[in-house]
């Protein structure tokens, strides 16, 4: 029976090329549309680091002065040196890791490379195990090395391959900034989007390069890069942050369960009621610890336009659906006298509104087939902007599925009210007027 | 025109006719909110910068390694740049108007002990910047060499508490100027950084952007007579003819190289690149609106006219009788572009409403300004205009149906 009622609705489909060539492209276009746009936010708002991120939380405190004050304000997004190295060192979370961005310059050993600048993360130990960071070849670096300012250098595998040929580099010096580094590790494939750990650097792209220990960047006078936000007076160039009144580190820790962050809030405000005491801190505790989508949430990184689009595009599929109905219903009801003979033949009203489904469904497949070509044809476009995002822009087997149903659905949805509409036909009157 | 007879027919179709005006309905909400964002886009492209946009050229270059010299660099370096033939104009800058990176900012006050910001401002600096940049001047003058105070300096007076060591002159745009001091005049007024740091405003100039955060009031800009140079981050900006650019870029850096090989080059661009650049995002938005609004538009003609296609067809019979009870063929072809324009109407009417909606919605999540009135009257006539476009083929068609149907059967 589908195989005959498939017939027939290619058979009908065919009488009317023009029109059902305009229903198909109406549907193509609407779901291709959805579906870049979608795929374009599914990417964007996803978790940068699946498994783990329910673990790993920003804190927040405030240590500005009182100068502007206002309850119920946000505490700063970053801390300072004092308040980094001080949380860092209470050792309170079950992993912490400070961290700051900057820029050194790479002097290659081979004479066929000029030096290039290269990003850096400058950071702490647990850094590379609580972010879950794989490694290719080597490992991080110790608290020791922390301690003591080691010159010790893990770099990116992109890195590693352009200064080294991929292979194993652990052991190797690294020139940076005129100042010799051993490489200790080559990190393996590590890209988690967005760059969550410091947004003020980028939202999204390539990680860094070239990863130091904090303290080994600040003795030697490595700048920072990335937000400096300072209160008071500020004071203090990129070079000379550590007495400065601002905020240019970001503080990360791991909290294994609920009740440990519970635990580790309190023990951020009592640090802030000390530092209130001690007179650092001129505001009440006003702290923040908010976990890794909360954060992300909390800084709104998936830009407005892509939100945008996707509005948009969600209301040309609505109005290319409300079109396809239309002409679809039209096309039916034209068939009234067809359709009033097979019924008085014997055919039952069920039999005709799945033949009328099939119909229907069979533009829908279509259309949708068409929207999935588009939908890799628009990520494909979008692949070209020159935005930060661009190169996640894939459509992964979840979004795959997505469109399908998404297709089906919505022609299914298309042809419900027309296959309908036209079994309501009472058959004696068209016969009659016929 | 009777739009009885149209009315009853379209009694008939209900369902079809309802979901006509809606298509008509939901195609005039998006294309009049869609062509607004389109507007606003390109309103945000035109900001003036304030500079001599088509006659500057950027060079930014990092050391390698910490440079105790660097002061003394930056001044033979910009001399050098100097004696290149068509250089106009060289200085060192911290960021220029209207390009993307970070920016230098600061929260400004109008009292010493003023609890909250009056405004966010941000901070030019740079030796030799004003002329380079091409701002015009207005009131007041531009800075003398002796005011200006060298970066290190000045961070290091700031954190020794000695203010003898900042510089004490501003110079502001007449934007900002007009924000802190509406109606009056800027000249000799204290501006106060920090915990109420005064600042003499020395100098007002017509234009000059913020590098970025335009929300923040893209033209509320101070400029400081402070001298930059490498380690700070600081671009070498050049002012030559706009056609030396590319040639006086290459001397350029030719020049810097020679000088000290060991730099590594950041940046090289002429402005006019860098503003496109700042706008990419603005331009691409705008282009994936424009080409929405085309494929809507289409998609409503060609559904007006399949539908219209199919009631012709369907009432080639009626056509037929009408014709021979003696309609004239435009009395046909009025019949369906009558019933177009009401079912066009109703659906202009509903999407005006809907408009109105999708841009209280917009309003509340993306800062958006309320639609103009203006956007109503023209929508409605680009979509009237539309559907007797698309009527147009299938009513000719109907009107050419010769009355001799009417007394053929099926």
């Amino acid at each position: 029976m589908f195989g005959y009622y498939l017939e027939m609705a290619l058979r009908s489909l065919r009488r009317n090329r023009m029109l059902t060539a305009l229903m198909v492209l109406a549907i193509a276009l609407g779901i291709g549309a959805s579906m870049t746009t979608l795929t374009v936010l599914h990417v964007l708002s996803g978790d940068p680091l699946p498994g783990r991120s329910d673990a790993l939380y920003r804190a927040q405190v405030d240590p500005r002065d009182s100068n502007g004050y206002e309850p119920g304000k946000e505490p700063m997004e970053q801390v300072s040196w004092t308040d980094g190295m001080n949380l860092l060192r209470a050792k309170r979370a079950d992993r912490q890791a400070l961290m700051t961005g900057g820029s050194v310059a790479i002097q290659p050993e081979q004479l066929a490379l000029d030096p290039f600048y290269e990003d850096a993360r400058f950071t702490s130990a647990d850094f590379f195990p609580m972010f879950g960071v794989p490694f290719q070849y080597g490992h991080g670096w110790s608290s020791a090395d922390d301690d003591s300012s080691a010159r010790v250098a893990v770099i990116s595998s992109e890195l590693n391959n352009k200064l080294f040929g991929g292979g194993d580099s652990t052991g190797r010096t690294l020139r940076m900034q005129d100042i010799a580094f051993r490489i200790i590790g080559v990190l393996g494939d590590w890209r988690p989007n967005p760059h969550f750990y410091d947004l003020d650097v980028k939202n999204y792209g390539e990680n860094e390069g070239v990863y130091l220990p904090l303290s080994t960047s600040q003795d030697l006078l490595f700048g920072h890069d990335g937000s400096n936000d300072c209160w008071g007076n500020g004071g203090g160039d990129q070079y000379h942050l550590k007495n400065a009144p601002c905020v240019w580190l970001q503080f990360w820790v791991q909290l294994d369960s609920p009740a440990k962050a519970v635990a580790y809030r309190e023990f951020l405000v009592h640090y802030s009621q000390e530092q209130k005491n001690l007179g650092r801190f001129q505001r009440p505790p006003n702290v923040r610890l908010r976990d890794l989508m909360h954060w992300l949430d909390y800084n709104m990184v998936v830009p407005d336009d892509v939100r945008l689009q996707t509005w948009l595009a969600l209301g040309f599929l609505l109005v290319c659906l409300v079109n396809t109905v239309g002409l679809m219903l039209a096309k039916f009801m034209r068939r009234a006298g067809e359709l009033s003979v097979r019924r008085a033949l014997g055919a039952s009203r069920r039999a005709l509104f799945g033949q009328l489904l099939i119909e229907a469904g069979v533009v829908g497949l279509t259309g949708g087939i068409g929207g999935l070509l588009l939908a890799f044809l628009g990520l494909w476009l979008v692949r070209q902007q020159p935005t930060g995002y661009a190169k996640l822009a894939h459509l992964d087997p979840a979004m795959l599925l997505v469109t399908f149903l998404l297709a089906v659905g919505a022609s299914l949805l298309a042809g419900l009210l027309p296959a309908w509409r036209a079994c309501q036909i009472a058959p004696a009157l068209q016969l009659k007027s016929n | 025109m009777d739009i009885l007879p149209i009315l009853s027919t379209l009694r008939r179709h209900k369902i079809t006719a309802w979901l006509l005006i809606l298509e008509i309905a939901l195609t005039c909400a998006i294309v009049c909110n869609a062509v607004f964002l389109i507007s606003q886009r390109l309103e945000r492209m035109r900001i003036p910068s304030g500079v001599a946009e088509h006659e500057l050229v950027q060079i930014q270059l990092a050391n390698i390694g910490n440079r105790p010299d660097a002061a003394a660099r930056a001044e033979t370096d910009l001399a050098a740049l100097r004696q290149i033939p068509g250089v106009q104009q060289a200085a060192l800058t911290n960021q220029l108007p209207l390009s993307s990176g970070g920016s230098w900012n600061s929260g400004v006050k109008l009292e010493p002990q003023q609890q909250l910001d009056t405004a966010n401002v941000v901070q030019y600096m740079g030796q030799n910047l004003l002329p380079t940049l091409g701002t015009r001047l207005i009131a007041g003058r531009e800075f003398r060499p002796d005011e200006f105070v060298d970066y290190a300096d000045a961070v290091a007076a700031l954190q020794s508490g000695n203010m003898k060591g900042l510089p004490q002159t501003l110079v502001i745009t007449q934007a900002l100027a007009e924000r802190l001091w509406p109606g009056r005049s800027a000249l000799g007024r204290p501006l106060y950084f920090g915990q109420g740091i005064p600042f003499r405003v020395i100098g007002v100039i017509a234009n000059l952007a913020r590098p970025n955060m335009l929300e923040k009031g893209a033209e509320y800009s101070t400029v400081w007579p402070i001298r930059l140079n490498l380690t700070q981050g600081a671009s070498y900006l050049i002012r030559c003819a706009p056609q030396d650019r590319e040639q006086i870029l290459k001397a350029a850096l030719a020049k810097l190289k020679q000088l000290d090989p060991r730099r590594v080059v950041l940046e090289k661009r002429t402005w006019d690149e860098a503003r496109y650049e700042f706008f990419q995002s603005d331009r691409a938005m705008a282009s994936i609106l424009v080409g929405v609004c085309v494929a809507l538009l289409i998609v409503t003609a060609l559904g007006i006219v399949g539908l219209a296609s199919f009631w012709v067809s369907q009432r080639r019979r009626m056509i037929g009788v009408r014709r021979a009870l003696g309609a004239t063929r435009s009395n046909i072809l009025h019949y369906f572009q009558t019933e177009n324009f009401l079912l066009a109407t109703v659906g202009i009417g509903l999407g005006m409403v809907l408009s109105f909606g999708i841009n209280l919605f917009l309003m509340t999540h993306y800062e958006l300004p309320r639609l103009p009135a203006i956007y109503f009257p023209v929508g409605a006539l680009l979509l009237w205009l539309i559907g007797q476009l698309a009527v147009l083929g299938p009513a000719l068609r109907a009107a050419a149906v010769p009355p001799v149907v009417a007394t053929r059967s099926v």
